[in-house]
């Protein structure tokens, strides 16, 4: 057996993991972190590498202004760019109703300086010409972008690891028990880690985690599935989305479309993968959105694994009832990102107790808050 | 037979060539109508790969020593047909327990089984060389499928690369054909042969031909060097010249076309996908899904048979083809011969014992042996060079092969890693430090071989992402 003790232990080296555990280590803090697998493999990994401000949530949109310029430094970071390119992203409109949606959301979020552009029309048309004829529109961000998760996600991990963090990865968690004001974590019969403080970094096991610990945090899973086609002639440089959701995609350098729709199903033992309908409803739908890629043959599909809110915001924060417990999990699907920012965010909880960008909408109890009784201690 | 087979025992065969057509001829024997599924356009699989139907060479022509044997399972197939269900021309792209993915003529469709027989045969074993990526070098089974299938070689001075006895066999038909053979190129040393003999006196008949190939092509003058290593390929627009090292020295010769192959490596992805419990086989320098003696896998429900199990022939493909289903069978609980399945294993058995005089006649190359350059590309599909996988093994301390794949992209194409797959195992054991085994194998991934993304135009059905 392994014996360690650290002022923090990290359950999970996905992103939030990773970049909480980089965090920390530049402010001088023992860190280990624990992974069940390797660093970056699960939704970190392999989602869909859009690096999106546009669409989110006002209380998530401080997050992300905090970690738009991260990306744009990134190989200052983590020592790689990630493949990291500004391209913008486009939400398409199908209808003029989705054209009204898109203008109210731009005036929602008017203070944020996403600089969103609606177009429609022939301006629309002759900006973008790889768009098929039931898109009529769209509202354009011209900071937005996207990266290379697969490489982010391991360099964050290998990053974290390099400034003194000890990682651990093919090690899962089995039993976490309270010590004295700490917590004692151990991996089966090999490693037991005594930490003063404890970030839940599970990312969809999350909540499970917060259950060993006496928090009950509702979350669900689902399986946003994803795949790529052979590399094709260049058809479109931006990141594109639309609205009401239902698509994604983007071009990457070397050719490939990855695009994606849809949720997947759960294959036990921790895995998923697509639906049988999956390769049918994302081929279709791409040929409707980009008619280009009609006779694009695929050669990669899979689904990841996500934990997924009520409100579709993190938990982000201290447990109430656990001092000495972080949160950071439940990210339903849009935890790319943000995660630099909510790695430095953690650090500033667990350092100062506070954090310079407001993350209150996230409390972790938010929900149970809701349906306590008034009066009613936790 | 004994008992009636309920309607709930829907059987499927994946593959139709030898073990697939013995698995749906014991299958329908045992009373049940199986589907057999395969991407070809027409039965027979690798060896006894039929033409197209307007085309005019003889079987003796097409499948030499075979013909006899070939006409003989491709009649067996024509009198199956009407007792099965037979969908040519459909690719098997995805499974999940209890359900195949498939494309075929009619668009994409989802087939259930109750049980499977997987008899998806093999395909060839490369390892990449200088100049490996130019216009005019194919693996060998392309160039014996351009023979067999559209009547053509792949050029008019062709030099083999590899070893194995496929490099005998195909500088024979290719001869036979009218191409001219510049050279056989054979990484085995003739002292590997001679080791590998006894052995193979298991199937003196077998052994007698691969014999009378090599005396054939030597009587005809035909160049063969053993215990060469390829250097380079070597031209501008195609290949032109091919360059190798033996350790008397360097050789070349001039040749238009080159055929590449190590010997043959198991087409296992569905059962991958299936979950089937895999191990490494020294022997073999492959991971294979964990089979026993039957034909049963780790997998309730899920059988395997012939070159997919692990490389064994056609002969005994066609008997542990018969014996899976035989399995299939016993596990529905629909009578069995015990004597047939008996002598069907110890048949299967005598193979074994053969494949491991090859296995010592026509060793796997060593890695190291290779020196490759830095530059030489190692994964055709995604252009990753030899230099990229040092580069992680040393940088990024990889030592796993899905790690490999994440990080360098090596695998990750549309031939998903069938290609570049055993010399990324071979350089990533070798520069990590471990062994093969050790570090891992490529996990399936669908879809198996890529996939039209609309086959047909589908236009937005519901509300939510
Ligand atoms: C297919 C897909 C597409 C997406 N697309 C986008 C996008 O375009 N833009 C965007 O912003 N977001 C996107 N997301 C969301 C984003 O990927 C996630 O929100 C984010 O990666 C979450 O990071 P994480 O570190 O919390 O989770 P993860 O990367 O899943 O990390 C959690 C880690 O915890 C480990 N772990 C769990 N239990 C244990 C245990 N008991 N012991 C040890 N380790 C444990 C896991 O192995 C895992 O590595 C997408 C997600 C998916 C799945
Ligand atoms: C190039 C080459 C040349 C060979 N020459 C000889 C020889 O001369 N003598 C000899 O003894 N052996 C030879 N062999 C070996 C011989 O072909 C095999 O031992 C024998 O064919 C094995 O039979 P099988 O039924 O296991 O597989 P195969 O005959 O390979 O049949 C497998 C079938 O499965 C189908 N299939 C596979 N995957 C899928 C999928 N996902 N979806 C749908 N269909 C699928 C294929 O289309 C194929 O028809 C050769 C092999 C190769 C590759």
């Amino acid at each position: 057996m392994k014996n360690f003790d650290t002022d923090v232990a990290v359950v999970g080296a996905g992103l939030i993991g990773s970049a909480t555990a980089l965090a920390l280590r530049q402010r001088g803090v023992a860190v280990v972190m624990l992974e069940r697998d390797l660093g970056g493999s699960r939704a970190s990994g392999v989602n869909f590498g859009g690096v999106r401000r546009q669409g989110r949530s006002p209380a998530q949109l401080h997050l992300a202004a905090r970690a738009h310029p991260i990306w744009a430094d990134l190989k200052a970071k983590i020592g790689i760019d990630g493949e990291y390119v500004r391209s913008g992203h486009i939400k398409l409109a199908r209808s003029q109703a989705d054209l009204t949606a898109l203008a109210a959301y731009a005036a929602r979020v008017a203070d944020f300086d996403l600089g969103l552009e609606i177009l429609e029309g022939r301006a629309f048309r002759e900006r973008y010409p790889c768009f098929g004829p039931e898109i009529i529109g769209g509202s354009f961000c011209p900071g937005d972008g996207q990266a290379n998760p697969r490489l982010v996600a391991a360099a964050y991990a290998q990053a974290a690891r390099q400034a003194g963090c000890e990682v651990i990865e093919r090690c899962p968690v089995t039993g976490i028990t309270r010590e004295g004001d700490g917590f004692l974590l151990r991996c089966g019969d090999a490693v037991a880690v005594r930490a003063r403080r404890l970030v839940n970094a599970a990312g969809a096991w999350g909540a499970g985690i917060a259950a060993a610990l006496g928090d009950d945090i509702p979350m669900r899973f689902d399986y946003p599935t994803i795949l790529v086609t052979e590399p094709l002639p260049p058809i479109v440089s931006v990141n594109i989305g639309i609205e009401g959701g239902g698509f994604y995609g983007r071009q990457v350098e070397r050719g490939n479309l990855v695009m994606g729709g849809g949720f997947g199903v759960a294959s036990g033992d921790g895995a998923s993968r697509p639906d049988s309908g999956a390769l049918a409803r994302i081929g279709g739908r791409a040929a409707a959105i980009l008619p280009a890629t009609r006779h694009a043959r695929v050669i990669r599909i899979w689904a990841g694994i996500e934990g997924y809110t009520a409100d579709k915001n993190p938990f982000i924060g201290e447990s109430a009832n656990v001092p000495g417990l972080f949160h950071a999990f439940g990210f339903s699907g849009g935890g790319f990102q943000i995660a630099p920012a909510v790695g430095e965010v953690l650090c500033e909880l667990i350092c100062e107790g506070r954090s310079s960008t407001p993350v209150e909408a996230f409390r972790p109890d938010r929900f149970q808050q809701q349906s306590a009784e008034p009066g009613r201690t936790p | 037979m004994s008992g009636r087979p309920s309607p709930e025992i829907r059987p499927v065969v994946v593959g139709a060539g030898p073990a697939g057509i013995r698995a749906a001829e014991a299958l329908v024997a045992a009373g049940l109508r199986p589907v057999v599924l395969d991407e070809g356009e027409r039965a027979g699989g690798q060896i006894y790969r039929q033409p197209p139907a307007a085309f005019s060479r003889s079987r003796k022509a097409l499948y030499g020593f075979e013909a006899g044997k070939a006409e003989r399972l491709h009649a067996t197939f024509a009198a199956l047909r009407a007792h099965i269900d037979y969908r040519p021309r459909t690719l098997v792209w995805n499974a999940v327990p209890g359900e195949l993915h498939v494309m075929g003529d009619a668009g994409p469709a989802t087939v259930p089984f109750s049980h499977l027989v997987l008899a998806t045969g093999a395909t060839d074993r490369i390892y990449p060389f200088k100049g490996w990526t130019l216009p005019g070098v194919f693996s060998m089974g392309g160039a014996q499928i351009a023979l067999k299938a559209q009547g053509c070689t792949i050029g008019e001075t062709v030099a083999l690369v590899g070893t194995g006895p496929l490099l005998y066999l195909v500088a024979y038909q290719y001869t036979k054909a009218g191409a001219r053979i510049a050279v056989i190129l054979d990484s085995a040393r003739f002292t590997d042969q001679i080791a590998g003999a006894p052995a193979m006196l298991r199937q003196p008949a077998t052994l007698a031909k691969g014999l009378y190939y090599v005396a054939w092509l030597k009587a005809r003058g035909i160049m063969i060097v053993n215990g060469a290593i390829p250097m380079a390929a070597e031209g501008t627009e195609r290949v032109e010249r091919l360059v190798w090292r033996t350790p008397a020295g360097e050789g070349r010769v001039a040749c238009d076309a080159i055929a590449l192959g190590y010997g043959l490596r198991a087409e296992t992805q569905i059962a991958d996908l299936l979950g089937c419990r895999f191990s490494y086989s020294a022997a073999e320098h492959e991971s294979l899904p964990a089979s026993d003696a039957t034909g049963r896998t780790s997998v309730a429900g899920v059988y395997i048979g012939g070159d997919g199990a692990g490389i064994l022939g056609a002969d005994a493909a066609e008997a542990a083809g018969t014996r899976a289903a035989l399995a299939l069978c016993e596990d529905a609980g629909l009578g069995v011969d015990g004597a047939a399945t008996g002598a069907l294993e110890a048949r299967v058995g005598r193979w074994r014992g053969f494949r491991a005089g090859i296995r010592r006649a026509f060793p796997e190359p060593v890695a190291a042996d290779f020196a490759l350059a830095d530059d030489v590309i190692l994964c055709r599909c995604e252009e990753i060079t030899v230099g990229a996988l040092r580069a992680a093994c040393r940088e990024d301390g990889v030592d796993e092969l899905n790690r490999l794949k994440a990080l360098t992209r090596i695998g990750m194409g549309r031939c998903q890693g069938r290609m570049c797959g055993p010399a990324a195992r071979a350089l990533l054991a070798h520069h990590s430090g471990r062994s093969p085994g050790d570090v891992g194998r490529l996990r399936g991934q669908a879809p198996i071989k890529p996939m039209p993304l609309a086959p047909m135009p589908l236009v937005f059905d519901e509300a939510k992402p």
